[in-house]
């Protein structure tokens, strides 16, 4: 800023401030109601959802959508436990992600370690390669996957929607956390190797815990990609007996169908109620480290 | 000090690569070698050379979904990235200069906590949500709001606006998380950069166009990737929430359900193959483009 500008500014800020004053409070108003619009847009369906799970199929084709219930019943909700199977289905996913996400993050931090911070032949190529399957699309590939686990015997089982779910993962988390590594002082693991560590344990004891909050985003991200997928567990639970081992994105979409063929419209409903309510409170709770850990890959 | 190394790396890399090698790329080395055949899934592969591709250009439905995937490459950025830019320096800046500070609006922490929570539901759970509130009749939610006299709207039924019901769920699930994205970008712009704006006359406006968007070009140009690469997606969507799954008459239908209808439903894996090859060059080209398109001196 030159010398003039900032001579100059107070004196038109004054002859301003009455219009700026005025300005302020009109933006201000604008901005509120842009914001509660969309506070709205994003609520309304949720709440909207909540409300009809408790209302007859006769209330719901009534209209009036933000109606309150004649009758708070939890009927809807033990039919969509029992008869829905939401329970098995959303206990399914929590296994299936809990069991992936640790195994991602094990198998992603040992690689992503030694890409980063070892020199040796090769390392480029297996980098580039963890790399590049961050430009494919994961349908793309369908067919081979499907035939891949087919001949391995690991359709319709949860150790290959696991197996898969780790390698689908594995493009960004290396990605991610080889950038984490490589930012990690050289001093503490010269120092350890002195002290006559040896890889393993220094791995274990020393650069874990130092890279630890790279750790924690990359497994919120992870844990939220791997219980909203869709597409995969599709492919792969398919077969005989395969509705006892869904999980719950199949579930629900399952349930949606249904529905329509029965027209047990507010059972829906609960069962969409139940799954959207543990990932509020959930997200309630860490929200903060929520939004960190999906946005890191974006910021990197 | 070199001692154990190479048994330490072999030892450390053989699981991730070979889980990798096998799932990944091996899955997708198959995908072009299959394009080249007529394979159905079952039986002997027989290789036709570039025939798939020869049917892919004269098949209708190609072209169309060819269209829609290109409807949201174009429309899911621009839509989202507007809002959310708009709605993040609502939040950051909107709040007026009080003692030389500009803040954010009262309850911006509370907004950004809304607005964000769409993100971490499954597309597939959105789905199901929004098939419900586009319903066609007064059990739908946005039926349900208008007036009793007017005619139910048709949205997911009707072969014109289908597409655009899919793209308003796409973004309504994206925004928030651009919000937060943006608002993250705007906290690290200096404060004093702002005020010196603000005392030389620089109406909100201007802060906007001429501060906010070009501080954050490296954000923005992130986000329109990844959005990019949503929008050639958006199989989820189709499959719970349309007519017929792609329809009605094919007014929804993307590359992804193509694929996935011919691969697992009308047994032409050949054909799937060269779709899944198509795309890949078609994503690849979209974020070399992007990046070249947008790309612009350091401010």
């Amino acid at each position: 800023m030159s010398n003039v500008t900032t001579v100059a500014a107070p004196v038109r800020a004054v002859r301003q401030s009455e219009k700026t004053h005025r300005e302020v409070r009109a933006f201000n108003g604008l901005a509120h109601i842009a914001l509660v619009f969309w506070a709205l847009v994003t609520a309304g369906p949720l709440i909207w959802v909540v409300l009809a799970s408790f209302k007859t199929n006769t209330e719901i084709f009534l209209g009036e959508p933000f109606a309150l219930p004649a009758t708070f019943s939890l009927e809807t909700y033990f039919s969509a436990w029992d008869q829905a199977h939401i329970g098995r289905y959303f206990l399914n996913s929590v296994v299936v992600v809990l069991v992936a996400t640790a195994g991602t993050m094990l198998f992603g931090a040992m690689a992503a370690y030694v890409l980063a911070r070892y020199t040796f032949f090769g390392n480029r190529v297996i980098y580039y390669l963890f790399v590049s399957g961050l430009a494919f699309p994961t349908f793309m590939a369908l067919a081979p996957l499907f035939h891949i686990l087919k001949n391995m015997g690991l359709l319709n089982s949860y150790v290959g929607l696991i197996l898969v779910y780790i390698a689908y993962s594995l493009p960004f988390t290396v990605f991610f956390l080889a950038a984490f590594f490589k930012t990690l002082p050289h001093e503490i693991d010269e120092a350890a190797t002195m002290d006559g560590a040896s890889h393993t344990r220094k791995f274990f004891q020393i650069m874990m815990p130092m890279a630890k909050s790279g750790l924690v985003s990359i497994t919120i991200f992870n844990i939220v990609g791997q219980w909203n997928q869709y597409l995969l567990p599709l492919v792969i639970m398919q077969g005989q007996g395969a509705e006892e081992k869904w999980v719950l994105t199949q579930g629900i979409a399952n349930i949606s169908t249904q529905a329509g063929y029965h027209a047990e419209w507010s059972t829906l409903f609960a069962a969409l109620t139940m799954s959207i309510i543990p990932m509020i409170i959930v997200y309630a709770i860490f929200q903060r480290q929520i939004q960190a850990g999906l946005t890191a890959g974006a910021v990197k | 000090m070199r001692h154990g190394k190479y048994p330490f790396i072999i030892g450390f890399l053989a699981v991730p690569v070979a889980l990798y090698a096998i799932f990944v790329v091996a899955a997708y080395i198959q995908t072009f070698q299959l394009a080249f055949t007529s394979w159905s899934g079952f039986g002997p592969i027989t290789y036709v050379g570039f025939d798939n591709f020869v049917k892919l250009a004269d098949d209708p439905l190609f072209k169309k979904s060819l269209l829609h995937n290109g409807y949201l490459l174009i429309l899911l950025p621009i839509v989202t990235i507007a809002l959310a830019l708009v709605f993040a320096f609502l939040l950051n800046v909107g709040g007026g200069s009080k003692g030389g500070m500009t803040r954010g609006v009262w309850g911006s922490k509370f907004y950004r906590v809304i607005f964000f929570f769409p993100q971490l539901m499954a597309l597939a759970i959105v789905a199901v949500i929004f098939g419900r509130v586009f319903a066609s009749d007064k059990s739908g939610m946005l039926n349900g709001l208008f007036p009793d006299s007017w005619a139910p709207w048709l949205f997911l039924a009707d072969e014109r606006w289908a597409l655009t019901c899919i793209l308003a769920v796409l973004v309504w699930q994206a925004v928030g998380f651009y919000v937060v994205l943006f608002s993250a970008g705007m906290g690290s712009i200096e404060h004093e950069v702002y005020e010196a704006a603000a005392l030389d006359g620089a109406t909100r406006v201007t802060l906007f166009f001429r501060i906010t968007v070009p501080l954050l070009w490296n954000t923005i140009q992130t986000g329109w990737i990844y959005l990019g690469i949503a929008a050639f997606d958006a199989f989820a969507l189709v499959n719970i929430m349309t007519v017929d799954r792609g329809g009605p008459d094919g007014a929804t239908s993307v590359l992804a359900m193509m694929i996935y209808r011919n691969t697992f439903e009308y047994s032409q894996v050949g054909y799937a193959s060269a779709l899944g090859v198509v795309l890949f060059f078609l994503t690849l080209t979209f974020a070399a483009l992007t990046l070249r398109v947008t790309r612009r001196e350091a401010v």
